[in-house]
């Protein structure tokens, strides 16, 4: 049996409230499929599976808050239907609590505040609510100090009898619950920021690139392509930052206990929120997809997550941020370390700048890249390989 | 209900045994002061006169050496009555009550039987002080090949031993020093009695108290009272502690979906704690409270009397808990 768990969704992350079940036991689920809506300080998130399987049992009901690592549900794998009679005693639904990875993230132990109480009910009340399908969670207990007895389950039967033609609660009701506040978001940063500020020391790197060749191979190529098609300068400078990831692989890592390389390359993009506030979803496996791959990624992910509406893993797998302030911004920035991530990218804007090159000054469109690294993780000849390289691959934009 | 007779629960016991001497010329009485004294507790006062010195014999004060002799008479074909003043003294005689009495049937291949009865004076007396006040029916109650009975009512003081000693193997009967002089109307035939099951002394809806010994009357006057306010309360005398009728219990359990279970004995690896496990084990998703538990403070019994009523469950406390637990 595989348990499905509330996922660790970045590291600022210790719960989260289920909000909705988008399947229902019994249901067939396969690796990316959105199994329910999970809402954190971060906001609204479409949680994904990563299990082929049937649904076997929720173990959480809707409006559930629980800790990262609580499991959500409980999935039969495929191939094990057959052999389902001897299913392992040890694997039964228990209600473990895994302490969030992250627990010392505000400096307070956070056992007895994340830790959801358990619901005390007497067992007679919780099998005569189980077989009348009663929500515990509505249930106000009158036995000792609180717990809820077989007389307060038959109220509640009672009661959702006399009910039952009424809607449980109003659409738009439910839909306001739903909406994350601008506050959880802004407390997120400041709890992610704090963490990084005091924990990670940064060191600093920037250099300046010429990009008129990348303005100018972007410029022929959207020439040709209706406006929906066209290039932003953003697939570019991922792809390259992809790129030379792969000649400096230990700035794509994270810090726990120690560098941890990342096989994969997820890069992080800070997407700006109307409301205030920042989403960083990830462009997953960005060294394997093309340019115009990446522009599709961008072009799916940027409208979702200005409307607060990502995915579980595009929220939780990045494995290095970028950041860019766009045209007509700062000349530069110096960014803060996402933890556990070692490094963080950023861009200025494009700026018109007299330039010097093969022993010719002339005017070029240049951004000043910059690179934050973790100094326990690496040292600065890594940064200052990996912008090097950077710039050396946004000067043949056509061979990536 | 038809004829019944006053008796103090002395009286009961005598009557038993006389009964039983009557009975069966196999049977006789031996013990430390039974005859020629009449009893430490006046038990058998006048039947040596009765039954002569061949029935009701004295005995030196060595508990191993008379009780290994009762053991001995029982293999022989008699059926010997052992009464040991106080289950405090019975402790001299473990050795031939557990590595004799328990387990020569099974030592022998089921060849030989030891129909012995022990009699045991048992619990608080009135101020007795430690070595003459425990309660100690939860080691009897865990050797395997002995049956305990604790006769905790007038009708089962008189009646257990009739039937004890019609059984082919070892019995122990506690019986309680306590109620020695509590006179209780009993039916006048009453005689031999089932010890196969607990019974249920009081019928009630609301909440099972288990319990046995000294605590039946306790529980019972409990359970009068709570019902002036309504709270319906079953009492259970689980009677027999060894082998424990779990059924009884359980089924009542399963009735009330409450259970408290109240000893005198104390609270570490006792009856109660039995109880509640089987309770546990066996009745799990009928309980609607947890299982409680009223017993003995673990101390040794104290001198001063309000100390020694301070040691042992009283019926306040039992109607204390038995409100909390109702919620009533």
């Amino acid at each position: 049996m595989i348990e499905f768990k509330m996922p660790n969704l970045g590291a600022d992350m210790e719960d989260g409230t289920l909000v909705e079940w988008r399947m229902k036991p019994g249901d067939t689920v396969k690796r990316g499929d959105i199994i329910a809506d999970v809402e954190t300080q971060k906001g609204l998130i479409e949680i994904e599976v990563f299990d082929e399987g049937v649904i076997e049992k929720f173990m959480i009901k809707e409006g559930d808050k629980v800790p990262v690592g609580t499991v959500l549900a409980l999935i039969q794998p495929i191939e094990d239907k057959r052999s389902e009679l001897k299913k392992d005693p040890v694997s039964k639904p228990v209600d473990v609590k895994v302490h969030p990875i992250e627990e010392d993230l505000k400096g307070k132990p956070s056992d007895e505040t994340t830790t959801p109480e358990r619901v005390k009910i007497s067992p007679l009340a919780r099998k005569i609510a189980e077989t009348n399908k009663i929500d515990l969670s509505r249930i106000k207990g009158t036995g000792q100090d609180g717990a809820i007895t077989r007389q307060d389950v038959e109220s509640a039967i009672e009661r959702v009898k006399k009910t039952t033609d009424q809607p449980e609660l109003p659409e738009e009701q439910r839909d306001k619950e739903k909406t994350p506040q601008g506050e959880t978001i802004r407390s997120a940063i400041a709890a992610a920021m704090s963490k990084s500020n005091r924990e990670i020391p940064h060191y600093y790197l920037s250099k300046k690139i010429n990009m008129q060749h990348a303005l100018d191979w972007m410029g022929a190529i959207n020439k040709e392509r209706p406006p929906q098609k066209r290039l932003l300068l953003a697939a570019l400078l991922i792809k390259a930052i992809a790129h030379s990831l792969q000649k400096v692989p230990e700035l794509n890592a994270t810090w726990e206990n120690g560098l941890r390389l990342k096989s994969y390359i997820n890069i992080g993009f800070v997407i700006a929120l109307r409301g205030g506030g920042i989403l960083i979803p990830a462009i997953q496996r960005a060294d394997e997809k093309s340019v115009d791959e990446i522009m599709e990624a961008l072009n799916d992910i940027i409208p979702r997550a200005k409307a607060m509406k990502l995915r579980s893993s595009e929220l939780s797998e990045s494995t290095i941020t970028v950041t860019s302030l766009g045209e007509g911004g700062a000349d530069e920035v110096f960014g803060m370390i996402y933890p556990p991530q070692v490094a963080i990218i950023g861009f200025g804007s494009i700026v018109e700048q007299p330039f010097a090159e093969n022993g010719m000054m002339g005017i070029r469109p240049v951004i000043s890249a910059t690179l934050a690294g973790d100094h326990r993780a690496t040292d600065g000849l890594s940064g200052s390989l990996f912008l090097t390289a950077l710039s050396k691959c946004l000067q043949k934009p056509e061979e990536l | 209900m038809g004829n019944t007779v006053k008796f103090t629960y002395r009286e009961a016991l005598k009557q038993g045994i006389r009964e039983a001497l009557i009975n069966d010329d196999t049977v006789f009485l031996m013990g430390e002061d039974v005859g020629r004294y009449g009893g430490a507790f006046a038990v058998s006062k006048g039947l040596f006169k009765e039954f002569g010195e061949e029935r009701i014999m004295d005995v030196p004060l060595s508990e191993s050496g008379f009780v290994g002799a009762g053991i001995g008479a029982a293999l022989a074909g008699m059926k010997p009555i052992v009464e040991v003043m106080t289950v405090n003294f019975s402790m001299l005689a473990m050795d031939q009550i557990v590595n004799n009495a328990a387990t020569l049937n099974h030592m022998s291949g089921g060849q030989l039987n030891v129909p012995v009865v022990i009699r045991m004076g048992c619990g608080i007396g009135r101020q007795l002080a430690a070595q003459h006040s425990h309660s100690w029916e939860p080691l009897y109650a865990h050797i395997p090949g002995l049956i305990v009975l604790s006769a905790g009512t007038h009708e089962d003081a008189k009646g257990m031993l009739l039937s004890a000693l019609l059984n082919p193997d070892p019995v122990i009967i506690f019986e309680y020093t306590y109620m020695l002089n509590m006179e209780r109307e009993i039916p006048a035939d009453s005689g031999k009695v089932d010890i196969n099951k607990a019974k249920i002394v009081r019928e009630g809806q609301d909440i099972s108290i288990i319990t046995y010994g000294l605590g039946v009357y306790k529980c019972i006057e409990a359970a009068n009272k709570l019902a002036e306010e309504g709270i319906d309360v079953e009492v259970i005398d689980l009677r027999v502690l060894r082998p424990l009728d779990e059924d009884t219990f359980l089924n009542s359990v399963r009735k009330t979906h409450r259970a408290l279970i109240v000893e005198d004995a104390w609270r570490s690896v006792s009856i109660s704690s039995e109880v509640s496990a089987r309770i546990m084990e066996k009745a799990f998703f009928e309980l609607d409270a947890p299982v409680e538990r009223l017993c003995g403070i673990e101390v040794p019994i104290p001198y001063p009397l309000h100390l020694e009523e301070a040691c042992v469950p009283s019926v306040v406390d039992i109607m204390n808990t038995t409100k909390k637990m109702t919620g009533l």
